[in-house]
């Protein structure tokens, strides 16, 4: 066995051929999100009429729910198949061979990164087709590509902790409810300042998804805005440093067990 | 026994397994009452500042306008979820049991609308005290905001035999999902944020069409205390429970002679 990015490339080519073989984990990943992007566009079109919103098109603003709603479907497909390889004792095979944790763990992601990426690829395109204009330019859409590779990685990282810390596919299903209240209390459907509940805009302020969801749309809407852009790529970081840490130890324990 | 008597007794029979079936797992109750109060919090904290569009002139305010659709949401999926209920019960084996035992076979399916109702009136008083404690401005009078509960009550009984007839056609719970689209495509697919005269492109004339939101409106009418139009409510929502009453009871048919 090569070295680490070699045993990364061996667990991740069988975790991408894995997943894009399953149509039970594309297809609801694309069509839920598309379907509360058609339905609230022309829902909410009617608040860009607020003063102080950032744009005369709601499709600008919403596609990157879309996005983000793709990157969440990640966390569900990166922890149900790491949790179905532990179910069945793939892993604690796994753990007899001279792969390393790390390995393990970054290849196991590349299948839901891999569907994050694609649905992000389509929701861009759909959305460019229905009028969205990137402020930022054609360099916008490679950074926001760019971005969103980091979100989904996020995402997927905690769906790898949830389950490695579960062991049950079970438990990280049943977690993904409480991202998507996550995702609700962010500045998804408006832009912090003109969220009139003052608890609602505190929540959303503490809430890492309303980085993410800022920097990614900041390309569309607003230009180059180092700040956002900062901020998005920042938490993004944060995030995967933190639950790969966490994975990372939780996989030595599994594995020493084993 | 008479038939109205053994009709009766399978109906209590089955309504009370359900309900304490569902009473006694928290993962079955909560989902029906946890995602609405998400939807409420969602639309009604983060979207207020939609009060201040120019055109929005509902009189109770944006959370009372989204507490409707939460309240008449949760009424649909409540009776989606009886539809699990049915498709479980037969892959465990227990519906062919209980189909052999049960003297009226239609008791079984008004037991599993009951247990929904049942179910749907926990769900309405917890997102009653959660919507007033939201700030929710209840500006109809009693009768008005019972006229809003009769519209749920008549959203779920429909919602629950359509899953009714589709559990007991498919008898699988792996057709949870399509049981579930419709049902959410007709929900959104309404004026859920703004009124209708604010919804635009292809949604305005959806919206127009679905009959969902004339009872939506009749909602909001009730809680604001201006009624809008709902007799035609009430009258869209009979003739949907009795189109669904044949399809459920067509698909207990259905069962019966798969055996």
């Amino acid at each position: 066995m090569t070295g680490l990015l070699g045993q990364i490339g061996f667990v991740a080519g069988r975790s991408v051929r894995r997943t894009l073989r399953q149509p039970g984990i594309l297809v609801p990943s694309l069509i839920f999100p598309l379907f509360l992007l058609a339905v609230n566009t022309p829902g909410l079109q009617q608040i860009t009429r607020l003063p102080g919103f950032p744009t005369d098109n709601y499709i600008d603003f919403a596609v990157i729910g879309c996005v983000i709603q793709g990157a969440l479907f990640a966390t569900t497909t990166a922890g149900s198949e790491l949790a179905l390889d532990i179910e069945s004792g793939f892993l604690s095979r796994l753990s007899l061979t001279p792969l390393r944790p790390a390995a393990i763990l970054l290849g196991q992601l590349a299948g839901a990164v891999t569907v994050g990426m694609l649905s992000t690829v389509l929701f861009v395109t759909i959305g460019i087709v229905f009028g969205v204009q990137f402020d930022a330019g054609p360099g916008g859409v490679l950074v926001l590509l760019a971005l969103a590779l980091l979100v989904c990685t996020a995402f997927g990282a905690i769906g790898s902790l949830m389950a490695l810390r579960t062991g049950s596919g079970e438990a990280v299903q049943a977690a993904f409810p409480l991202l998507f209240v996550l995702f609700f209390l962010s500045s998804i459907n408006l832009p912090r300042p003109l969220i009139e509940a003052d608890w609602f805009r505190t929540v959303a302020t503490w809430n890492p998804i309303s980085y993410m969801v800022e920097g990614l749309r900041s390309l569309i809407v607003t230009g180059w805005d180092g700040a956002a852009l900062a901020k998005g790529f920042g938490v993004c970081v944060a995030v995967i440093a933190l639950a790969f840490w966490a994975a990372t130890a939780s996989m030595r324990t599994r594995m020493a067990r084993a | 026994m008479s038939r109205t008597r053994s009709l009766v007794n399978v109906a209590r029979a089955v309504a009370g397994r359900s309900l304490r079936h569902a009473f006694t797992n928290p993962a079955l109750l909560l989902p029906g009452i946890l995602f609405p109060l998400i939807f409420l919090v969602a639309f009604a904290g983060g979207l207020s500042a939609i009060d201040d569009t120019p055109g929005f002139d509902f009189p109770s305010g944006y959370t009372s306008f989204q507490f409707v659709f939460v309240f008449l949401q949760a009424a649909a999926f409540g009776g989606v979820f009886t539809g699990f209920a049915v498709a479980r019960d037969f892959e465990s084996g227990f519906a062919r049991r209980l189909m052999l035992a049960a003297p009226s076979r239609a008791g079984i399916v008004l037991g599993y609308v009951g247990a929904s109702l049942g179910r749907y009136a926990f769900t309405t008083v917890v997102l009653t005290v959660v919507g007033l404690l939201a700030g929710m401005q209840v500006d109809g009078t009693v009768l008005e905001y019972l006229g809003l509960v009769a519209l749920g009550v008549t959203i779920n009984v429909v919602a629950a035999l359509f899953s009714v007839g589709f559990g007991l056609r498919t008898q699988s719970i792996q057709a949870a999902p399509a049981m579930q689209l419709p049902v959410f495509l007709l929900m959104f697919a309404a004026p859920v944020f703004v009124p209708l005269e604010l919804l635009e492109g292809w949604l305005h004339a959806v919206a127009s069409w679905n009959p969902l939101t004339a009872i939506l409106e009749a909602g909001r009418g009730f809680i604001s205390g201006v009624p809008d139009h709902p007799w035609a409510a009430f009258g869209i929502g009979a003739g949907l429970a009795a189109l669904m009453a044949l399809w459920a009871l067509r698909g207990m048919r259905r069962a019966e002679a798969r055996g």
